[in-house]
């Protein structure tokens, strides 16, 4: 028999070896290449050169690469929709409704789709003989066009596809929230003659005002890194490429890469994550996990 | 006089059951307003799906002669399997089973074991570990790729399955937090009484702590189970080849030879969802705690 302290030893360093070394190898030492490689002109395979910071004023002189980044503006006002949205549902919800599961089940499903079903799923839905303008055909309504080419519109479709398959996950969120809430509460809202907006403003709103910025924070989040819904939809052709379509365009898929800029794109988009994270951890500062 | 008490009082009653006349229309108003506007959303949910529901029955020439919401004619059956069979999809399965059993596995057993020792054990670096699994949740991984690429090239694993067992393997602050929280309400006592009966803190940890730790496993397996099978970036940069698609990038294969039937890639898609729909419905519950529990803690 070991003593326990000699195994206690055995133990830490045995439990600890394989999370440790798969942490270290695929969060922490890509992080630290990344770094590297932003100040290198690099293809992958022949020597690197350093070139001080002429990656990251490309980033910002470039217009190919510019705009990808400013198209996160409209998943983020997509994501503002998208919170609204669930928030009204969930009060909705959160009411005496009958077959209340069914309804919540059904907004939740599409979360659970994968991307790339519901991207090919809204291609047809939005392409110039698809589902959206067979509808307007029935309403009479000619000469519709083709959604996923034209300017402006298809980013706000393809922001309004992000919608329809995460709304449902906020939802699900702010009902758990809002059934946390004492019934007696509400109750007693009812007996002194509140209304139903009176209910949402005075109690239901304060209650969950934490969990909602939690949920907007995770969507600025995701909407920076958007990638799989356009990606399969229009592959970043019209207008509608992301900051991460590009990055992993330049850094991975073309035959000339360039490593060196595309993990100088790669270091923005973690400076941007980080500053809203801190944002985050400064607002929920009292809830430390640790 | 007391005529015109009476008639006052006739006409006060009048206006009350006008009042509640009034609060009737509007509470049944507003309670059908409630349902129109949740059926509104319904079907907002269903639109897109049930064209692709009824072409994945149609056959090629209905399809396109066809409205995209009239109900199948031909019940083409076979499209599934030409989907299932020819466009690779049997392989897709095949390969995201193999990879989600082992990096499952992989996945809640480090987590496990990470989290007993950080829970169970005071050492010297401990806050040095809890700080490193806490930095890396602000990290990106898609951003990471780029250098990940390398280094998975570097050790000879790009376009091999273990390029996508390996990065789905590692644990997370996530999985650890939910089962150090859930190793809270497992007493201390049960492992001292163990040690005094002589066991050793692996048996420990094996016979005692891993079966009572099955909640949060189940948990765990959930939220990572449901990222692994909609996961589409890691199958496509890191295992390209067809031989070794997993769905997500199967089903994206599809817009080469499919590209003009679309009444096969919608059959695509309906299978790639179908399990997820019954996971949904066997274990709704457990879902909805799993995935809310995995972001809240983020």
């Amino acid at each position: 028999m070991i003593r326990y302290k000699t195994q206690r030893r055995i133990m830490i360093t045995g439990f600890l070896f394989v999370p440790l070394v798969l942490l270290l190898l695929f969060t922490y030492l890509p992080s630290l290449f990344v770094f590297y490689f932003s100040f290198q002109q690099w293809n992958g395979i022949s020597d690197m050169e350093f070139v001080k910071f002429q990656n990251y004023v490309a980033i910002f002189t470039d217009p190919e690469i510019f705009k990808p980044l400013l198209n996160s503006f409209y998943y983020m006002v997509g994501a503002v929709v998208q919170m609204a949205l669930g928030l009204f549902l969930a009060t909705l919800l959160s009411f005496k409704v009958v077959l209340k599961n069914v309804f919540k089940g059904t907004f939740f499903f599409p979360y659970l789709i994968n991307s790339v079903a519901v991207g090919l799923m809204f291609s047809f839905f939005f392409r110039s003989d698809g589902v959206l303008n067979s509808i307007l055909h029935i309403f009479a309504i000619r000469n519709t066009p083709d959604w996923l080419r034209l300017n402006f519109w298809n980013n706000v479709l393809l922001a309004g596809v992000s919608i329809w398959k995460y709304m449902g996950f906020n939802l699900v969120m702010f009902i758990g929230a809002i059934q946390s809430i004492s019934k007696e509460i509400y109750e007693a809202a009812e007996i002194d003659g509140a209304n139903k907006f009176q209910i949402f403003f005075k109690i239901i709103y304060p209650a969950i005002r934490n969990i909602i910025l939690l949920n907007l924070i995770l969507a600025i989040k995701g909407a920076v890194s958007v990638y799989e819904i356009p990606y399969t939809m229009t592959g970043g052709t019209f207008g509608t490429s992301t900051f991460v379509i590009k990055t992993l365009q330049i850094g991975i898929s073309t035959r000339y890469r360039q490593v060196g800029l595309a993990s100088a794109m790669s270091f923005v988009l973690l400076g941007i994550v980080l500053v809203v994270t801190v944002i985050q951890r400064l607002m929920f500062k009292e809830k430390n996990d640790f | 006089m007391q005529e015109l008490i009476l008639s006052d009082n006739h006409n006060i009653n009048k206006t009350k059951t006008r009042q509640e006349t009034a609060k009737v229309i509007s509470k049944y108003f507003f309670l059908s307003l409630k349902y129109v506007i949740l059926g509104l959303f319904v079907i907002t949910v269903f639109l897109p799906i049930i064209p692709i529901l009824f072409g994945s029955l149609k056959d090629g020439n209905e399809f396109f002669a066809s409205g995209v919401l009239d109900f199948p004619k031909s019940w083409k059956w076979n499209n599934y399997k030409t989907a299932f069979i020819d466009g690779n999809m049997l392989t897709g399965f095949i390969n995201t089973l193999i990879i989600m059993i082992v990096s499952l596995a992989v996945s809640v057993l480090t987590g496990a074991m990470t989290s007993y020792v950080l829970h169970r054990f005071v050492f010297k670096g401990q806050k040095v570990v809890k700080n490193l699994f806490l930095l890396a949740t602000l990290i990106p991984n898609i951003t990471n790729n780029i250098a990940t690429f390398q280094i998975i090239s570097w050790l000879n694993l790009f376009n091999t399955r273990w390029a996508g067992i390996l990065l789905f393997s590692g644990t997370d602050i996530i999985s650890v937090y939910i089962m150090m929280q859930f190793l809270d309400s497992i007493s201390k006592s049960m492992d001292e009484s163990a040690m005094i009966d002589g066991a050793s803190y692996l048996r420990i940890f094996l016979v005692i702590i891993f079966p009572l730790l099955m909640p949060a496993i189940i948990t765990v397996f959930i939220i990572k189970g449901v990222a692994i099978y909609n996961d589409f970036v890691t199958p496509f940069l890191f295992m390209p080849s067809p031989d070794l698609a997993m769905i997500s990038t199967a089903l994206y294969n599809f817009k080469g030879p499919f590209a003009a039937s679309w009444e096969i890639i919608s059959a695509g898609v309906i299978l790639i969802t179908l399990p997820m729909l019954a996971s949904f419905v066997v274990m709704q519950k457990w879902i909805y705690n799993g995935l809310v529990m995995g972001s809240v803690k983020e």
